[in-house]
């Protein structure tokens, strides 16, 4: 019975966060289009609905619709299996993430936290492990289609998102050392108190290098421009997913908008601060309405995340692709310097001045 | 409850195991190897040594298996004759391991004593906590040897890539 319980109230969880994680995939699809549009002072999509709002729905109504094809020559096994490696690690993930101030409700006589599923104390370590399994969806999606563009984004992405998912995780050091927790809810607890207490430029050592290199690491990692070598449509077709249509194409897709939504979200709550608002407290909680200051706590985790989406979009619309060299002598030669000089300045700082 | 999980995790890397070095088309392989990886890591759950559990998927699963799968891909092997008549030397090693562990096995009946105190002082202070003060206090001179030397393996790599460059330039 209690166990059952307790199934039961995670399982709403997790359905919540996953309705507001695909929802959001929905809302991003189409901003992406209408933020692209207005940048190159067009429209973006008019047709469905009322301005467009109503495209993301027709979308994936055709894509569902779509007649599955799977290449002559192709794994079947291992082409039907790729697009469920790639989406399912960029759901997971979103276990650990603290989108609300940590408190604990009682609710059928048992201690619930709302705003995270799994408050676990290596939460970063264990999103960093579950991006890195995200590659075998691509490579294998990428092998097991039979073509030389498939295979040749494959190869691009395993070799890239090796390299730049050691950056990410060097980058996030510094934060640890300031925070001395893996576990998200407790390192966007010691940001509280105002937005000089953001571990992007709170004191002892500012975090200011590590999170650009996160940034753009994240971006490489994710696939987005100006690192989309493993999908660069003007040489590889679509990259690792040319062969696949209907909802395993789908499925790639949500993928990599719920990695956009994830990577934000971590560095939501690393470097600036998660739910805290940059002020000290909350404007609803000096008012009195205790009850109520979640809300704005929400909010501002919110308009962070919304935050860093925008900025993918703006780098999209910015920046023109990095040759495959250019990629990797930025990667290895400039940003992993950066990344070890930060542990050591932070180390030290940390050291002589600890919170 | 936790003898559920052990012979489920067990199971699964024993069968795995197996399957890498049966099957004949490496990227199975490779992906068997995967499945194996996170069945250990949940092992390591199972043990309370969740920053070990992480650790195993970041390193094992997420970085030396994709470079494998990048180097099979890249040679495009489909399937070839494995073993290369590794049979009568891996026959020999076998039976040898066998027979140690089985020894081994009949000497002491009895289940090795566990230190029963670790465990709560680890969930009390935090488990990655635990490993970062043995790993730089009692263990810290195998801790740095074992640096040491990789990085002269990381060095010797290097040179070994860099050869022709360097006989061209002088």
């Amino acid at each position: 019975m209690e166990i059952g319980l307790r199934l039961a109230v995670s399982l709403a969880q997790i359905a919540a966060v996953m309705g507001v994680v695909m929802l959001t995939v929905m809302v991003l699809t189409l901003a992406e289009r209408k933020v692209l549009g207005w940048m190159q002072d067009r429209m973006g999509p008019m047709e469905v609905g009322p301005y467009g709002v109503l495209q993301p729905i027709a979308d994936g109504l055709k894509l569902f619709f779509k007649e599955d094809i799977i290449p002559a020559g192709a794994n079947r096994f291992l082409f039907t299996l790729a697009p469920i490696l790639a989406l399912v690690p960029a759901m997971i993930g979103f276990a650990v993430i603290p989108f609300g101030p940590s408190m604990t409700i009682e609710l059928f006589g048992m201690q619930v936290k709302p705003f995270v599923i799994s408050d676990i104390n290596i939460g970063i370590l264990y999103i960093l492990a579950f991006a890195s399994i995200g590659a075998y969806g691509i490579i294998l999606g990428g092998w097991s289609s039979n073509s030389k563009y498939s295979l040749l984004g494959g190869l691009r992405s395993a070799a890239q998102v090796i390299s730049y998912e050691l950056n990410v995780g060097l980058a996030i050091v510094g934060v640890i050392l300031l925070s001395g927790s893996l576990s998200l809810v407790k390192i966007t607890e010691a940001q509280a108190g105002g937005f000089w207490n953001w571990f992007v430029i709170a004191m002892p050592f500012p975090q200011i290098f590590a999170f650009v290199v996160y940034v753009i690491s994240s971006v490489a990692e994710t696939n987005r421009v100006p690192f989309d070598l493993p999908e660069a449509e003007s040489e590889l077709v679509a990259g690792f997913f040319t062969e696949y249509s209907g909802m395993r194409f789908a499925f790639f897709f949500i993928a990599e908008y719920a990695n956009m939504i994830l990577v934000s979200c971590v560095a939501a709550a690393l470097f600036l601060g998660g739910w805290n608002a940059p002020y000290p407290g909350t404007i609803l909680g000096h008012l009195g309405l205790d009850a109520l200051a979640w809300i704005e706590n929400v909010v501002w985790f919110a308009a962070k995340v919304y935050f860093f989406l925008f900025l993918f979009f703006w780098l999209r619309a910015t920046l023109p692709r990095l040759r495959y060299d250019q990629l990797m002598r930025f990667g290895w030669k400039v940003m992993l310097p950066i990344a070890l000089g930060n542990i050591v300045l932070t180390a030290i700082a940390a050291y002589f001045f600890p919170r | 409850m936790d003898h559920i999980f052990f012979f489920y995790f067990a199971a699964v890397i024993a069968g795995t195991s197996v399957l890498v070095v049966a099957l004949r088309n490496p990227v199975y392989s490779a992906l068997a190897l995967l499945i194996m990886f996170f069945h250990v890591a949940g092992l390591y759950v199972t043990l309370h040594a969740e920053f070990l559990a992480a650790v195993q998927i970041v390193v094992y699963a997420g970085a030396i298996l994709v470079l494998y799968l990048f180097v099979v891909m890249l040679l495009s092997i489909r399937s070839e004759e494995r073993y290369h008549n590794q049979l009568p030397v891996a026959g020999l090693l076998g039976v040898t391991l066998c027979t140690e562990v089985l020894l081994l096995l009949i000497q002491s009946r009895t289940a090795p004593a566990v230190p029963r105190g670790s465990a709560e002082a680890a969930a009390e202070t935090g488990n990655t906590e635990m490993i970062g003060e043995a790993l730089y206090s009692t263990y810290l001179f195998p801790f740095e040897v074992a640096s040491l030397i990789l990085l002269v393996a990381m060095i010797g790599a290097i040179i070994l890539a860099k050869k022709d460059i360097i006989e061209t330039t002088e």
